[in-house]
């Protein structure tokens, strides 16, 4: 079990409650009489699916949701924890699943900025409490460099750093290890080591599994809402690795378990196991290429990197990875591929053909696709029908658009082939297609890619934000793809998908590729994980 | 044709630049407080123009330019009180809300002054200058720049003490932070709200104080639309700057250069048309933006009502 057994010495007494906790949303119900304490110097997993209700009921600790029904208690006494603000008085300190680091300004500017009294920017006294929070969690964080310029890792210890520094007893983290390399996640967990030692509770967020197993004194499992299971620190201690993960997935999924696919899919997707890849073919270097970017260089904007130089060359059946830090270059690339950005300098070849200065329609007649990450503003047209969003791409074509008209039949023929096909739940494929959910949503775009004879594929972040059956469902397709022949460019930002489905992960940095692993051993994702990490730290402290 | 380089002559030029280039400053600084925070104030030339008639009125009647300066400057601010509540608190489009307010100051100013003064046409006199002593007596420079009114002195006070409200106080850090990612600042425990509607107040007096600027220093008169576009100009000059003080003063009195130069070509015998002397300024702003619009940038939040759980 794990060394926090060590938690026993410090106090017993929850140090926050929360009692019969209900949230609920237009159409959701968020929480629903969730009751659970949280005991200082223990680390308490809150494990669930996307949607379970866990960013609620953080939300609701942190002062930005009010809860509808129930009540806190933090130390015995009923709170009300009206405002962010309230939550540090009371101390709760929160790191988000998403950057609250203002990435303009320096470590100690976005330090300063939840300090009050005094007019003036105490820049001297920050240093040192920084210090002071450094050495607690066992880290050195560079208080001048720019937040832009950190690694993901240095971020999320800038995050800690800033929850704890008015001297919280209560650290919330909210996912903090999905886009972490794992270096940065051991970091991560020996930091939180520290803060329980000294007596901090900690609320860990997260969908792994294997994770919580490791990580957790104590956990509590949400579904839809509602708290599911919960397993104290006594019993967790006496479970072992398998009868904990048979007993959380059934807490997880119910009866769903069955729907999203067989048990080694399921234990993949709950990160109950680390993914590897079995390769089917030894070497691709035989195969044609397909996709072929020389030297190809990318304006930068003031929020996101361009690419810079980057060359790149994918084959025939060959799924290519690309691993970074959001923002440095992922969205460029794959549309600098699509056609929808412009080469600077360099060339984009497909099947051999300059297709540099081709646009995006053009691309598409040699087979070229992109799955855009934006899946709602960019991927769909929301106030048009489901099956006039799936042909949006043969606007014009024979047969369903015969002079100048649309050809109603053919259309929904096609629509309803497509439906089936891809699984895609919707009322009728007339309804609007903004009215679905994120999931069928995404099916729709993939229904719409993939169909009409694509030879390349770009994938952003394909399983960002979905369910686990939509997640599952989401891969296979992928793999289907390049099983066929279909060459892939995945890029994403979640380690275990890439590693689960390339055959090579290329590391982007700043915009440029700054590595690239073969995917053929267990240890890929250790290797990724050193380039992310060491790229940032060679080059980020001289722009 | 007029000597051109006497030191008269380049003396009432230097004049003329700062002349035209103080209410620029002044209305620049309200406008970057505004966008640091993420309220885009296009409301600004309404509010100068607020604060240019009510400055000069209260000038008028009471012969006072103190008492004018001050009631320009309140002008600007219950203006921007107006804009606090339909764009911070109620969080309604600060586009449409600006402009409105632009129109509504042109046009109550200019019905007021018709209605009032439209027969009279009044004109104030000289305002009382603020020597510098010694460097005052110099030659071209003395009594160009250092026999100015005592508000001029105020304007660059006030444009430092800006500057190092944003860059060294807790206050400027919330300021930037409310217009860089307001979810930070909130989830710091900040208060956008109360942040921006703070600035947003300053914004309003720093226009009414450049409008005031305007009509009584360097006019002498109120004319109805008598800003001619410099709240716009103020808006470009911000967006160039990024809160860099310094920026917002060097392009401001570029753009007094350009409408001293037109003043200059209008007395030497080039012949050139008054409409297209008066395009110079613009012409120069538009040269400005197509030199440096890609170095322009503007802070995310810029715009954004903010809405605490909304994503």
């Amino acid at each position: 079990m794990n060394a926090r057994s060590a938690a026993a010495t410090h106090s017993n007494t929850p140090v926050v409650s929360m009692r019969h906790v209900g949230k609920v949303f237009p159409g959701v119900i968020a929480n629903d009489d969730i009751t659970l304490d949280i005991r200082p110097g223990r680390v308490h997993c809150l494990l669930g699916e996307n949607g379970a209700g866990k960013s609620t009921l953080i939300s609701i600790l942190a002062g930005m949701q009010q809860p509808d029904t129930g009540w806190i208690e933090i130390d015995g006494q009923k709170v009300n924890i009206s405002s962010p603000r309230s939550a540090m008085d009371y101390g709760i300190g929160v790191v988000y699943q998403h950057s609250t680091l203002i990435s303009t300004m320096t470590v100690l500017e976005n330090l300063m900025l939840g300090v009050t009294g005094g007019a003036f920017l105490n820049r001297e006294s920050a240093r040192s409490r920084l210090t002071e929070i450094s050495a607690m969690l066992g880290v050195e964080i560079d208080p001048d460099a720019e937040a832009a310029d950190l690694a993901l890792g240095q971020q999320q210890q800038v995050e800690i750093a800033k929850a704890m520094w008015k001297g919280s007893r209560v650290l919330i983290l909210d996912e903090p290890t999905s886009m972490l390399a794992p270096q940065a996640i051991a970091d991560l967990d020996a930091s939180v080591e520290r803060l329980t030692k000294d007596g901090i509770a900690v609320i860990f967020i997260t969908h792994k599994l294997r994770e919580a197993y490791s990580m957790g004194d104590e956990v509590s499992v949400l579904r839809r809402g509602r708290l599911i299971a919960s397993i104290d620190a006594e019993t967790l201690e006496g479970l072992s690795e398998e009868k904990f993960t048979n007993a959380v997935l059934a807490a997880m999924f119910g009866d769903d378990i069955s729907a999203i696919g067989d048990r080694n899919d399921v234990e993949l997707l709950s990160g109950a196991k680390v993914a590897t890849k079995v390769r089917t073919k030894s070497s691709r270097s035989d195969e044609k290429l397909v996709l072929h970017l020389a030297d190809v260089t990318t304006p930068s904007t003031p929020t996101e990197f361009g690419v810079s130089n980057v060359s790149l060359k994918l084959r025939a059946g060959e799924v290519i990875g690309v691993a970074g830090i959001d923002g440095h270059g992922q969205s460029a690339l794959a549309e600098v591929v699509a056609g929808q950005v412009r080469a600077t300098s360099g060339s984009v070849f497909l099947d051999g053909d300059d297709v540099t200065k081709l646009g995006v329609r053009a691309r598409q007649e040699l087979g070229l696709r992109y799955v855009t990450d934006d899946r709602l503003h960019e991927g769909i047209v929301t106030d048009l029908s489901v099956a006039l969003n799936l042909l949006l791409k043969q606007i014009g074509k024979l047969p369903y658009w015969k002079r100048g008209q649309i050809s109603k039949p053919d259309v929904d023929a096609e629509a309803t082939r497509l439906v089936e096909a891809f699984e895609i739940r919707t009322p009728s494929i007339h309804a609007r297609a903004g009215a679905l959910s994120g999931g069928n949503i995404q099916k729709l775009l993939l229904a719409r890619e993939l169909s009409h004879q694509p030879t390349v594929v770009v994938f952003n972040k394909p399983t960002y934000g979905l369910d686990l059956k939509t997640v599952n469902r989401v891969r296979k397709i992928v793999k289907d793809f390049a099983e066929q022949g279909g060459a892939v460019l995945l890029i994403s930002t979640d380690l275990d998908e890439l590693v689960e489905l390339s055959d090579r992960v290329a590391i982007i940095s700043r915009g440029r590729l700054v590595g690239e692993v073969e995917n053929n051993s267990p240890d890929t994702a250790r290797q990724v994980g050193e380039f992310m990490v060491g790229s940032a730290h060679s080059e980020g402290n001289h722009v | 044709m007029i000597d051109i380089f006497t030191t008269t002559f380049i003396a009432t030029f230097i004049a003329g630049v700062i002349a035209s280039a103080i209410p620029l400053v002044l209305g620049s600084l309200g406008e970057t407080l505004g966008e640091q925070s993420g309220v885009l104030n296009l409301g600004i030339e309404g509010m100068m123009l607020f604060g240019a008639y009510f400055g000069f009125v209260t000038t008028l009647e009471t012969n006072s330019y103190f008492l004018g300066l001050l009631a320009g400057i309140a002008a600007g601010f219950v203006m921007s009180i107006l804009m606090v509540m339909l764009n911070i608190w109620l969080g309604l489009n600060q586009i449409v809300i600006g402009l409105a307010l632009t129109m509504i100051g042109g046009g109550i100013t200019s019905v007021l002054y018709f209605s009032t003064y439209g027969q009279t046409t009044p004109r104030l006199g000289q305002p009382d200058v603020f020597p510098i002593p010694v460097l005052s007596d110099l030659p071209v420079v003395g009594s160009s720049i250092f026999q100015q009114p005592l508000a001029f002195w105020i304007a660059l006070v006030l444009a430092f003490v800006v500057s190092v409200v944003l860059r060294n106080t807790n206050f400027g850090l919330r300021v930037r932070a409310a217009g860089q990612n307001p979810n930070s600042l909130d989830a710091a425990g900040g208060n956008v709200v109360r942040t921006r509607t703070f600035v947003a107040l300053l914004g309003g007096a720093f226009a009414g104080f450049g409008g005031a600027y305007l009509a009584l220093m360097s006019a002498g008169t109120f004319t109805p639309f008598m800003t001619s576009g410099i709240g716009y100009i103020a808006i470009v000059v911000t967006m160039l700057s990024r809160g860099r003080i310094l920026w917002v003063i060097a392009s401001s009195f570029v753009y007094g250069i350009s409408v001293s130069v037109g003043t200059v070509l209008q007395l030497t015998s080039f012949d050139l048309p008054t409409d297209v002397i008066k395009m110079l300024p613009f012409v120069a702003v538009m040269i400005t933006l197509i030199v440096f619009a890609r170095s322009s940038y503007v802070p995310p939040a810029l715009g954004v009502p903010y809405t605490r759980g909304a994503r």
